[in-house]
């Protein structure tokens, strides 16, 4: 537990991709099974046990401390689990021996008698249990250094506290009744450190965001034997923690485990953005091209399992599984195989912006009520299986006609083909994608955000590979903004100011006033962030921790124009706008302040988006 | 006839006041006589007409000041009583910093004990803390609160070590306090083993030598040079807290961001200054340090300088023992460290720090601490720790 906990601590500071996955291989290589498999499980939220409930914990460290003390102590730190961690009184670790009679002829020695004993107690069996070369927190829960009470080894009476490993906690966990539970986890914390009660208490009350994601996790395992991510997301589905036939096979010790889904997860293909200077080398004439869908881009599986009984699937596209939030859309899945495609919001055969998507993603509860508001929508445009054939290695062509015709036969108003755009040169399609209203897609256009271009003879190949699917978005919206506020970025940009606030004029109570549309961090060069930096630095009109104000009005400020892909209303926002994907595309140094947009720039592009049909007149459920 | 602890120790505008003795301790404005705890630079300022200190206080506020930085210097023999004016006083180890003392002060059969900051933690670098009994124990609460529990020193380094060894490409960047802090991870660092060379900015390097130069072994450590910052991998660099953010630490191969400090025990501190190792070294008492310290003195009342007062004041009442805030201001300010503006390195252009928006330091305060030879290496901040 502790190495898990050591991992955890580890891994909740580090912002960069690699040293995570550095950190994720070094803990896989060195930690035996089974307990890097329910690491892994517990990263990739694979783990099955009922959680415990904050009030639970609370109610623990209650009984154990003073109430104004703890009051104070979580006012202070404000995270629940790391307060409890912190404050939690170890066994025999009374905060302060009592009072003895000292006047006179008192050393340095004082006190040391008490702590020796709890010191013992406490890094005995932590050091032993875990034989770790890692950086793991096997430090006594006290606070004095062994030196203080080195004299005084194991072996005296109290027994040590028993530290759990991970395994154990895992599957403790998953048979303790929940009247048991209580002790359990008290016996537990008794036992271990300050971060090994925190990420015991993250575990079992399964909060545990350390900024890894299951395809992070993934690529780990990979890395471990040297494999593609992919060649371990081929196989996941059919896996269970603790993985050991997995761990076994990228070390090389152990065969392919065969994957026992039945409806399982390909890895999907993706595509290139397409450069202006891709035109000169690519032929039309080899290429088909169909419509980019502003949706969520799914994968959609179905088989029948040993029983018989149908088994299907809704994948995102890092194979992530996600069909407890589209039940309707299961539903749809009479087919066996394998189809790729956009999911979309489809009332009255109309298509709806990504805004009312987003009003069906991130819920946790999928309701009637939200099923029949935002109906879910397949919009195919790839197959990988049919049956039990694998179509991938055939040409998209081909693999178009069988998605053609299964579209046919399943005749479900929730799955349709997204259509193909004809074009005879690329001058052709470049109109199309100007105006896709009169190419085809009428009143459908403003949930299309450009083209996919795919070479008719291109395979479906798992990853990004180059040469045969292309992405022609439509050139974002540009607006000119004043800076108003630089924030220090993370990771390698933390001491620059990296990230920019930026807002745009408006008629305040005082006349024109510039009001915060969004923030952006990149599209600059670094040597544009070293002069953006620099010009942060020297014009700060107020600092608050890691953010600096800086100066902006009528005739100073620094305008920045930025570029973003759409726009939705938002009261979190002062303006009550929010952006999607902002990045600054160019720095006007040239441009007078006064001289940036207005709101109502934004305004007319937030009303384009907005001509979707509203289903239910009550719209209170949605700004929830 | 035993005189009122108040009788022997008042609060005044420049700290604490002794009117029996005629004398300041750690006083924040110039006085006419001050005694100094130790030498980190919210307790010792420059400008006082006289100053008593152990020798190390006095040599550190040398380094600092400058040699004129008082009137006139009287040393303080650690664990000797000197009688100054009508009360007597003697100097005991703290175990804070090189040189860091107590000073007990007795008149009339009542005994005050003003700890200044200190820990009971082992420290290769210096004496370690003496418990001196007393009826009234005035103590620091920096971290007085019972969620600041200091680990093992001596894993927080090897947490270190580790990371060194797992991403021997990079420069592991360690923010640590310019005068004690600095000197004690490098004396942790050879305690286990390490014995490559420990590369120090420049503002960490006078007091270092001074610490070799008391007899405390800290092995190779030479100043970073900023053209060669790029051929730095693998090297562990010890920097003031306030360089970790600083484009100076950017210059190193892709850097890690560590910190020693007992604040890092807390994520979100830690979150806040973009550490991606924190270390919890601390040098001054965890909670338990603090309640164990206070009943081992006897004291029948606790005074509480500055810190979490309001935490140690609680467990002292339920505990029986009298006890009161001082509120004292100008002593161990957060966030003042991290604004203190170090010389600009070459010449990246770092701005003077400006205050707006994060004013923690009462402006009389700050306007009452005396200009610095612009020569000396200013402090890093070591109030906040």
């Amino acid at each position: 537990m502790n190495r898990f906990a050591a991992l955890l601590d580890r891994l909740g500071y580090e912002p960069r991709r690699n040293a995570k996955l550095r950190l994720l291989v070094d803990y896989f290589r060195h930690t035996p099974d089974p307990d890097r498999g329910y690491a892994l499980a517990a990263m990739t939220g694979a783990l099955m046990f009922k959680e415990a409930k904050p009030g639970l914990i609370r109610g623990l460290v209650e009984e154990r401390t003073d109430p104004e003390l703890f009051r104070m102590s979580y006012h202070y730190v404000g995270d629940l689990a790391e307060t409890v961690a912190l404050i939690w009184p170890a066994p025999g670790h009374e905060s302060v021996a009592p009072p003895s009679p000292l006047r006179g002829g008192v050393g340095v020695g004082v006190g040391k008698q008490e702590r020796g004993a709890d010191n013992a107690v406490a890094s005995g069996p932590a050091s032993a249990s875990e034989s770790s070369p890692l950086p793991g927190r096997t430090t006594p829960t006290s606070n004095s250094s062994p030196q203080e009470g080195g004299e005084i080894g194991p072996g005296h009476n109290n027994p040590p506290p028993h530290v759990p490993t991970l395994s154990e906690v895992i599957e403790t966990l998953a048979t303790t009744s929940k009247s048991d539970l209580p002790a359990r986890i008290a016996a537990w914390m008794d036992a271990l450190d300050e971060t090994g009660r925190w990420a015991l208490i993250k575990l079992v009350t399964r909060e545990l965001r350390v900024g890894v994601s299951a395809r992070l996790a993934k690529t780990a395992v990979a890395q471990l034997g040297g494999m593609e991510p992919d060649e371990v997301e081929l196989i996941w589905h059919g896996l269970e923690a603790p993985y050991e036939d997995l761990f076994a096979w990228v070390e090389g010790r152990g065969e392919r485990p065969e994957s026992g889904n039945p409806a399982p997860f390909r890895p999907s293909m993706l595509s290139h953005p397409l450069e202006d200077e891709d035109f000169a080398k690519l032929d039309a004439s080899d290429f088909l091209a169909e419509w980019k869908w502003d949706g969520i881009r799914l994968q959609a599986a179905s088989g029948h399992g040993s029983d018989g009984r149908p088994v299907r699937r809704i994948y995102s596209r890092t194979g992530e599984d996600v069909s407890r939030a589209f039940p309707d859309l299961v539903e749809a899945l009479d087919f066996e195989g394998a189809i790729d495609g956009e999911l979309l919001i489809v009332r009255e055969g109309r298509v709806q912006s990504f805004n009312v998507l987003q009003q069906r993603l991130n819920r946790k509860a999928v309701t009637p009520k939200l099923i029949a508001e935002f109906p879910a929508h397949l919009r195919v445009y790839d197959i990988l299986f049919e049956g039990e054939e694998d179509l991938r290695p055939l040409p998209f062509a081909e693999r178009r006609k069988r998605l053609e015709a299964l579209v046919t036969r399943l005749d479900d108003p929730r799955i349709d083909l997204s259509p193909m755009v004809p074009f005879a040169s690329w001058d052709d399609l470049a109109a199309a994608r100007g105006d896709p209203a009169s190419a085809g897609a009428g009143p459908d256009a403003d949930a299309i955000e450009g083209c996919m271009i795919k070479r008719a003879s291109s395979p479906y190949l798992p990853g990004r590979p180059k040469g045969y699917w292309y992405k022609w978005k439509r050139d974002p919206y540009l607006v000119d903004a004043v800076m108003m506020y630089g924030q220090r970025g993370h990771g390698k940009r933390s001491s620059f100011y990296s990230d920019y606030t930026f807002g745009v004029w408006r008629d305040g109570p005082d006349g024109e006033e510039l009001v915060p549309v969004g923030k952006a961090y990149h599209g600059f060069t670094d040597e544009e962030l070293l002069k953006l930096d620099r010009y942060v630095r020297n014009h700060t009109v107020k600092r608050f921790g890691p953010v600096r104000e800086v100066e902006y009005g009528k005739d100073r400020g620094l305008v920045l124009e930025v570029a973003f892909e759409g726009l939705q209303r938002s009261t979190r926002h002062k303006s009550g706008v929010a952006m999607r994907f902002p990045r600054i595309s160019r720095i006007r140094w040239d441009k007078p302040a006064a001289e940036a947009d207005r709101i109502e720039t934004l305004e007319k592009i937030l009303e384009r988006g907005e001509k979707e049909i509203h289903p239910l007149k009550d719209r209170e459920a949605n700004e929830a | 006839m035993a005189l009122r602890s108040t009788d022997i120790l008042t609060q005044t505008p420049q700290g604490l006041y002794c009117p029996l003795g005629d004398f300041h301790i750690d006083p924040v404005r110039p006085v006419k006589r001050a005694l100094i705890t130790h030498g980190h630079s919210d307790h010792a300022r420059s400008g006082h007409r006289s100053v008593m200190a152990t020798r190390e206080t006095l040599r550190i506020m040398g380094v600092r000041y400058g040699e004129d930085f008082a009137g006139s210097t009287q040393e303080a023999p650690l664990r000797e009583t000197v009688r100054i004016g009508d009360v007597s006083v003697r100097f005991s180890p703290a175990g804070h910093v090189l040189g860091s003392a107590q000073i007990a002060i007795e008149a009339g059969g009542t005994r005050i004990v003003v700890s200044g900051d200190y820990k009971r933690a082992e420290d290769p670098t210096c004496l370690p803390y003496e418990v001196v009994p007393c009826d009234v124990f005035i103590t620091e609460a920096t971290f007085g609160l019972p969620v600041f529990r200091h680990p093992d020193t001596r894993q927080e380094v090897k947490k270190l070590l580790d990371s060194v060894e797992l991403f021997p490409e990079r420069a592991h960047i360690v923010g640590a306090y310019a005068l004690g802090k600095a000197q004690r991870v490098m004396a942790l660092l050879r305690e286990e083993g390490y014995d490559k060379p420990i590369h120090l900015h420049g503002a960490m390097e006078r007091l270092t030598e001074l610490y070799k130069s008391e007899g405390i072994p800290l092995g190779d450590t030479p100043k970073v040079v900023a053209a060669e910052r790029s051929k730095l991998a693998g090297a562990i660099v010890i920097c003031p807290p306030s360089s970790i953010q600083d484009l100076w630490s950017r210059r190193f191969p892709d850097p890690v961001t560590c910190f020693a400090s007992g604040w890092m025990r807390v994520r979100a501190r830690a979150r806040q200054k973009g550490v991606e190792l924190p270390l919890v070294i601390s040098d001054h008492s965890d909670w338990d340090d603090l309640c164990r310290t206070i009943l081992e003195t006897g004291a029948g009342e606790v005074w509480v300088t500055h810190g979490q007062e309001d935490a140690l004041v609680h467990w002292c009442t339920t505990h029986g023992i009298r006890a009161r805030p001082l509120h004292m201001l100008g002593y161990g300010d957060e966030g003042e460290a991290e604004e203190t503006a170090h010389p600009p390195l070459e010449g990246e252009g770092r701005e003077r720090s400006e205050r707006g928006g994060v004013e923690t330091r009462p402006p009389d305060v700050r306007a009452a601490t005396p200009p610095r030879p612009s020569a000396d290496p200013p402090p890093q901040g070591e109030d906040m720790q």
